[in-house]
């Protein structure tokens, strides 16, 4: 899958889960850009990533992305 | 119910967390503590959001992780400074075996001891009632099966630890065991633990199992709380047996042992047997002519279940939600204490838009899923249980034959004279505590100010020098209903005695046992010199059958007061006619 097509999963899933229609994603945005997105939602919007895209990710990765951009380029990479 | 509308499909975590911002207005609030040894945000909400499902909402104190024994040990924590209706303990068996690595190996074998021993201090330190979730197991494979043989391996003590937490939750009863071990069992190690999600956050429970776990949880709190299921409701052909009884005959219906699906209904029967004598009535519900029903029940000899085991029987060709409401007015229980089993998606949905508020699961297409499908939805919670509760089929048949013989009386004296009623008086006793308490858990519409008590509660009662109780009986020509009624008064002055419960099983309702109750209460209060009586009624969405219970008996309203309190003078009382005699 295309880096852009999983950005454009990937927001869905943010949108779904944290229950806002206008959150945008950028290869930049982190965690501070995003209201709600903490450590605890972090969990949620892990499981349905894992869930949606049908991967799996290491308990080291999910601990590693500092922005969006690292969390596509992990996907892509499995 | 959004927990039951589909096949296998537990409500969501992210719906729970979408409850939590609903409108909880309008619903019965409840103190609830959370402590666990792991991280426990997620559950708290999962609990949180499972409560606005059950209509509660649930004031939750969610203690810091890793804090079970300073939070239970200490008198002045914020757990015992936040007064708790019910206090969720979440001992994580990671920990348990994080603990057990740390101990010496001559130590091991006392593992489960160790605990047991806290957790013994735990139900005589905390006030309120006690969820406590059991351990689901880990098996390390250190011994491998062969350490079902020595005392001093992790497995050998986790199970003896969750055998033990049996035999704690038996003496003491306000500690509640959560069976989180079953939910395991159920749905394997994988699906309950997420071990990416367990390294980066301390979670021991993954997202997916958050739910489940959430749902015990409250299934324990809905049933002390008085919200269970009393009675389920079977579809016959397709339901109980497999194929039409009408076109193939009480012969050739698919039931008995031996290759083929009629096994699968055979052990489908031997469960709702089991319900049946745990307590849970078993009504018929079918659109077949009724002799040709009955046929299996009455000549089938495969057949499990047997006509006596059926409380009401109804098979004709009206529409079953009518016919539901039919046994709904026989057995006098509400609507969400009923479930309703059929195969049939069209009959389910016709029941689900007319009466909603039975519980109708989503059986699966495939008989042979029945069982294990119906063994996911633990609808059957309980919060006590006693032998007794065996013989409540019989009780309900035998109001069946009592309303056969009201038929054939004018007068409704006649007939109450007829049926030779008599009641044993006595207090709270070992032998009746827990029918008392149970009593009190079920009566939701005979209930004037809905107070539920554990068995605890009720000998606490029994010792207490300021209060007076008394339970009921009820027999006649027909059977003994068993205890049936239940009065518990508070001395509020040397005057007065005020009515801090009155509750009574429906099922006596209309025979004169509210004036033999009150010629009883009225005259122990004459004997004691004391002036009046005060009873009130607290309105609940079930209990407006009583709402004008005081004043039919001659209180008076009394004036300026918040809530609907009635007055009954002592002194000018006069005792009020009734059949019923003293035994």
């Amino acid at each position: 899958m295309e880096k852009t097509e999983i950005l454009t999963e990937v927001q869905e899933i943010f949108r779904d889960v944290l229950d806002n229609e206008e959150i945008i994603l950028t290869p930049e945005t982190t965690a501070n850009d995003v209201e709600d997105w903490d450590s605890l939602s972090h969990i949620q919007l892990i499981v349905a990533i894992e869930k949606k895209l049908k991967v799996k990710f290491t308990s080291k990765e999910i601990l590693s992305w500092s922005d969006i951009s690292e969390m596509i380029d992990c996907i892509a990479s499995k | 119910m959004a927990t039951l509308t589909s096949h296998n499909c537990m409500i969501t975590f992210k719906e729970l967390k979408r409850n939590i911002k609903k409108d909880h207005s309008g619903l019965t609030v409840k103190k609830v503590a959370l402590i666990g040894d792991t991280a426990t945000q997620l559950l708290a909400i999962a609990i949180k959001g499972m409560g606005v499902e059950k209509n509660f909402s649930i004031d939750l104190f969610d203690a810091d992780f890793n804090q079970v024994e300073q939070q239970v040990l200490d008198p002045t924590s914020e757990l015992h400074e936040f007064e708790a209706d019910y206090t969720i303990i979440f001992q994580s068996t990671h920990k348990l075996l994080e603990k057990y690595c740390l101990t010496s190996t001559s130590e091991q074998t006392s593992l489960a001891d160790g605990r047991l021993e806290f957790i013994r201090t735990l139900c005589s330190s905390v006030t309120g009632r006690i969820v406590y979730y059991n351990y689901p197991e880990i098996e390390d494979a250190v011994f491998g099966s062969y350490g079902t043989k020595v005392p001093s391996s992790f497995t050998y003590q986790v199970r003896k630890l969750n055998f033990e937490l049996m035999n704690l939750a038996q003496e003491n009863t306000n500690l509640y065991i959560c069976d989180i071990a079953a939910l395991q069992n159920k749905f394997g190690r994988d699906m309950m633990f997420d071990s990416n999600i367990y390294v980066s956050t301390e979670m021991v429970l993954s997202l997916d199992s958050l739910p489940y776990v959430a749902s015990r949880t409250l299934d324990i709190i809905c049933a002390l709380e008085g919200k269970f299921k009393k009675c389920l409701i079977l579809d016959l052909d397709n339901t109980i047996w497999g194929g039409i009884v009408g076109d193939d005959g009480w012969e050739n219906v698919h039931i008995g042992h031996g290759l083929g699906i009629g096994k699968a209904f055979t052990e489908f029967q031997h469960w709702i047997k089991m319900l049946k004598n745990r307590g849970i009535i078993i009504a018929v519900c079918s659109k077949n002519d009724e002799e040709k029903a009955r046929g299996p029940f009455e000549k089938n000899p495969e057949m499990v279940l047997k006509i006596d085991d059926i409380a009401v029987f109804i098979a004709n060709w009206d529409n079953k939600a009518d016919n539901i409401r039919l046994i709904q007015g026989i057995l006098n229980i509400g609507f969400d204490s009923m479930v309703f089993l059929d195969d049939n998606p069209f009959e389910r949905n016709m029941v689900r838009e007319n009466v909603p508020e039975v519980t109708i699961p989503e059986l699966p297409e495939d008989p042979g899923e029945y069982l294990e499908y119906l063994y996911s939805l633990n609808l059957f919670e309980t919060a006590s249980y006693s032998n007794l509760d065996a013989e409540r089929t019989l009780q309900y048949q035998v109001e069946g034959k009592r309303a056969t013989l009201l038929k054939t009386f004018t007068n409704e004296a006649d007939f109450l004279k007829s049926l030779d009623m008599a009641s044993e008086v006595s207090g709270f006793e070992p032998v009746n505590k827990l029918r008392v308490a149970q009593l009190s858990q079920r009566s939701n519409q005979f209930n004037l100010r809905t107070v539920r008590y554990t068995e605890t509660e009720i000998e606490a009662l029994a010792d207490d020098e300021r209060y007076a109780t008394f339970s009921f009986t009820l027999s006649d020509k027909f059977g003994d209903n068993g205890l049936i009624c239940v009065i518990i008064m508070k001395l509020l002055d040397e005057d007065s005695l005020f009515i801090d419960s009155w509750f009574m099983s429906c099922r006596v309702l209309k025979r004169g046992m509210e004036d033999f109750t009150l010629n009883t209460i009225v005259k122990y209060a004459k004997e004691r010199g004391i002036k009046r009586l005060v009873g009130e009624y607290i309105p609940t969405t079930k209990n407006q059958m009583v709402a004008g219970h005081y004043t039919k008996l001659g209180f008076t309203k009394a004036e300026s007061t918040g809530s609907a309190r009635f007055e009954l003078d002592v002194n000018s009382y006069e005792s009020r006619e009734n059949h019923i005699k003293h035994k």
